[in-house]
């Protein structure tokens, strides 16, 4: 298995070219644009077969790869912040009409003013519509998440599109070795494309006119059992990327040094490995920290959450979006799922891309320590961490 | 191209009881899609009448495979699925069914880019001249004058001249066509079918509904259309326009019946002053002037070669 010195989005790029993609949809934004510039030059070169559309705009790269999908070929598609909000109303229309597919999303901030560095304010809008989403933490987990994604869009448990994030600049730009895997290993782990239907000549399938409404309400109670068959999905399909390449993703949430530890940070994204720094740093100083890491958002995996939130004296979860005038997003999926069982703060921090080291997670560790130990507060909504200052912005302490 | 009637398929690609309203020129312009291109075609089909008209499912009205998708996306939803097929080696014709507003206003751009790229669809504007799905409002292609339900004084605009935009994309093939001429229609979707690249067909479709007639006169009020000059049938084929039949014969105004007889069976008109009538027939000269001008081009242009 060769391994090289790869970009988060160049990362991407050879996991579009392992995942024998054939119809590339795309519309170039910053920070992902590197992705298909990359392809571009593969499929010039002759070393990728793949067909390219370079469209007008995100909305149009959506559904032209909505439509290849529909017409029976794998499909990908990348963008970011601006881009993945003018796609949105696509978004919707392709998960429930079941279509699998594998979209990145590089995430970014969302103007204005403009700001071309990462939060996560992009990838939190979809958790609504229908799309599984993964969150990378490094670039070798942005490429073997490409591939994992187009195993469990397509599997019939499941046919749902799935989008995979990684943080912009942070691991879109910056370079790490990655183990690339061997054709024959994905093609292993990748069968041939499936999908519950296409539309072509010699079938009477359509798709997309109207129902009674009793049916349609049917249809999406059908998308949420299907989200929590994914869960096994993942676990399967996770475990046996493992036993092909060594790298196991059968854990939808990724546990640092969760099993004795008494607080937790929980997030996604790549400042989670930040925060592993700064456990240990908080162990040294005596504080049992570790961190659970939501590999996947959508679906939720709330049962290893809670398996990892057992036990713990305090859940500190850092949300690197808001959604305003309530709580960081991520929070409020995690204190709803834990409920009364476990203290529980909501940390927003890192918006537009200001940089939040392990430094600052072991002062939000410790701070967080002391409101707990000290005032005795069981829930802390929305404190909002800029600059060193903690900014208390939600109505009330619970 | 001659059509023979009796030769047409006998298959019909339109269902008995779908939802459309009495008269409606949407289901029998799609019946001609059907007999011209048979079971290679597959349909695309943004927001808009006909994504209504194809009845409640899990059955659909239309027998043609259709897949439906948001109001603006029909060019890049069919640039993608014509891709597919290419790929996949699917002997395939895949046809856009867009009305006026998903053509010439939120589906504009998305159309644009699929002409420039040149893929390998044919794009059928149904123009009804309103936003009739949502009620009859204006659109970019309602015409000068017009009553809908946001200009109830009627338009102060003119229609955009959607052809000549296409024909300035400079594609292999542009043709108008309306709902009162089939044989026209399905000669130029056969001829459209056989040519690669991308093909704009803009087809011309009276709504008694929004536009204020009885439900038995749609193909009355179509023809009215193209013979007071109105309407224009013309294609536009490798760089050269032509015009068609009956229009071929009524570059001369005294051969065109007078506008009036058009408008004064469509409520929609029925507020037109006589400066509003004057506009309109200005626009209508105008029209008839870029096509005389760009025939004498031609014509030069070939006396010169
Ligand atoms: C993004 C979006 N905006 C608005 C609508 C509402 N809408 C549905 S159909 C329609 C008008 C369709 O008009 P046209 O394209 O002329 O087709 P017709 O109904 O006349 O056949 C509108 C405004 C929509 N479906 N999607
Ligand atoms: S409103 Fe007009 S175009 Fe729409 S279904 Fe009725 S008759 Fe047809």
């Amino acid at each position: 298995m060769p391994r090289m010195v790869l970009t988060g989005n160049h990362a991407v790029s050879y996991a579009v070219k392992l995942a024998r993609v054939q119809v590339i949809a795309i519309y170039p934004i910053t920070p992902q644009t590197a992705i298909v510039e990359k392809l571009d030059e593969m499929i010039e070169s002759g070393e990728f077969d793949a067909d390219i559309i370079h469209v007008e705009s995100e909305h149009s790269a959506l559904a032209a790869a909505y439509g290849a999908a529909v017409g029976g070929a794998r499909v990908f598609t990348a963008t970011s912040s601006h881009g993945l909000l003018y796609m949105y109303e696509v978004l919707w229309w392709v998960a429930a009409s079941r279509m699998p597919m594998v979209m990145v999303v590089v995430t970014r901030a969302i103007g204005p003013p403009w700001n071309i560095h990462t939060d996560h304010h992009d990838i939190m809008s979809m958790r609504d519509s229908g799309w599984l989403l993964a969150m990378a933490e490094n670039n070798q987990e942005a490429l073997d998440l490409t591939l994992l994604a187009y195993r469990v869009s397509e599997d019939p448990r499941v046919y749902l599109p799935v989008a995979v994030g990684l943080d912009g600049f942070i691991l879109s730009h910056t370079a790490e070795p990655v183990d690339v895997p061997e054709q024959s290993i994905v093609d292993r782990f990748l069968p041939e494309r499936r999908q519950p239907y296409t539309i072509e000549p010699g079938t009477d399938v359509s798709m997309g006119n109207i129902f009674s409404d009793e049916y349609f309400e049917e249809l999406r109670m059908d998308m949420q059992k299907s989200m929590l068959e994914a869960l096994n999905v993942i676990r399967e399909a996770g475990r046996e990327y493992g036993r092909l390449t060594g790298r196991s993703y059968e854990k939808l949430v990724d546990c640092y040094k969760c099993e004795d530890a008494d607080y937790l940070f929980i997030g996604i994204g790549s400042w989670m490995g930040d925060a592993k720094i700064a456990a240990e740093k908080l162990r040294e100083e005596g504080l049992k920290f570790g961190v659970a890491r939501l590999r996947w958002i959508r679906p939720f995996p709330v049962d290893e959450l809670l398996e990892a939130a057992s036990g713990k004296k305090l859940l500190v979860v850092m949300d690197r979006s808001i959604s305003m005038g309530h709580t960081g997003p991520l929070y409020a999926d995690v204190s709803g799922a834990t409920g009364s069982r476990v203290p529980v703060y909501g940390v927003v921090a890192g918006i537009g891309g200001v940089d939040v080291s392990y430094k600052d997670f072991v002062s939000i560790g410790k701070w967080a320590v002391e409101r707990l130990e000290e005032e005795g507060v069981t829930h802390l909504p929305l404190t909002w961490y800029h600059n060193g200052v903690f900014n208390y912005m939600y109505p009330v302490k619970l | 191209m001659a059509i023979n009637i009796r030769a047409l398929p006998r298959k019909e690609y339109l269902c008995r009881g779908n939802a459309a309203c009495p008269g409606c020129p949407e289901t029998l312009g799609l019946r001609y899609v059907g007999m011209a291109l048979g079971d290679k075609a597959v349909l695309v089909v943004p927001a808009g009448c006909s994504s209504v008209i194809q009845g409640i499912g899990p059955k659909n009205g239309f027998a043609i495979p259709t897949l439906n998708i948001v109001f603006a996306a029909a060019a890049a939803t069919a640039s993608g699925l014509a891709r597919a097929f290419q790929r996949r080696g699917v002997d395939a014709q895949v046809v856009v069914w867009a009305g006026d507003g998903g053509t010439a206003d939120i589906g504009f751009q998305a159309l644009s880019g699929a002409a420039e790229r040149g893929e390998n669809i044919i794009y059928i504007c149904v123009d009804n001249e309103a936003y009739m799905n949502t009620g009859i409002q204006r659109s970019g292609l309602t015409p000068y004058g017009a009553w809908t339900t946001t200009s109830h004084r009627g338009k102060k605009g003119h229609k955009k001249p959607m052809p000549e935009i296409m024909v300035a994309h400079r594609i292999p093939y542009v043709a108008t066509a309306s709902i009162g001429y089939p044989w026209d229609f399905i000669a130029k979707l056969r001829k459209a079918a056989k040519i690669k690249g991308f093909k704009y067909i803009h087809l011309h479709a009276p709504c008694p509904v929004g536009w204020r007639f009885d439900p038995s006169l749609t193909i009355k009020i179509a023809r009215l259309a193209v013979e007071t000059g109105m309407w224009i049938l013309y294609e536009y084929e490798n760089g050269k326009l032509k015009l068609n039949p009956p229009s071929d014969r009524l570059l001369d105004p005294s051969k065109r019946k007078p506008i009036e007889e058009y408008i004064k069976l469509q409520g929609r008109f029925k507020h037109l002053t006589e400066k509003d009538i004057e506009e309109l027939k200005k626009y209508v000269e105008q029209n008839w002037a870029n096509i005389r001008a760009m025939l004498e081009a031609q014509e030069k242009q070939q006396l010169s070669s």
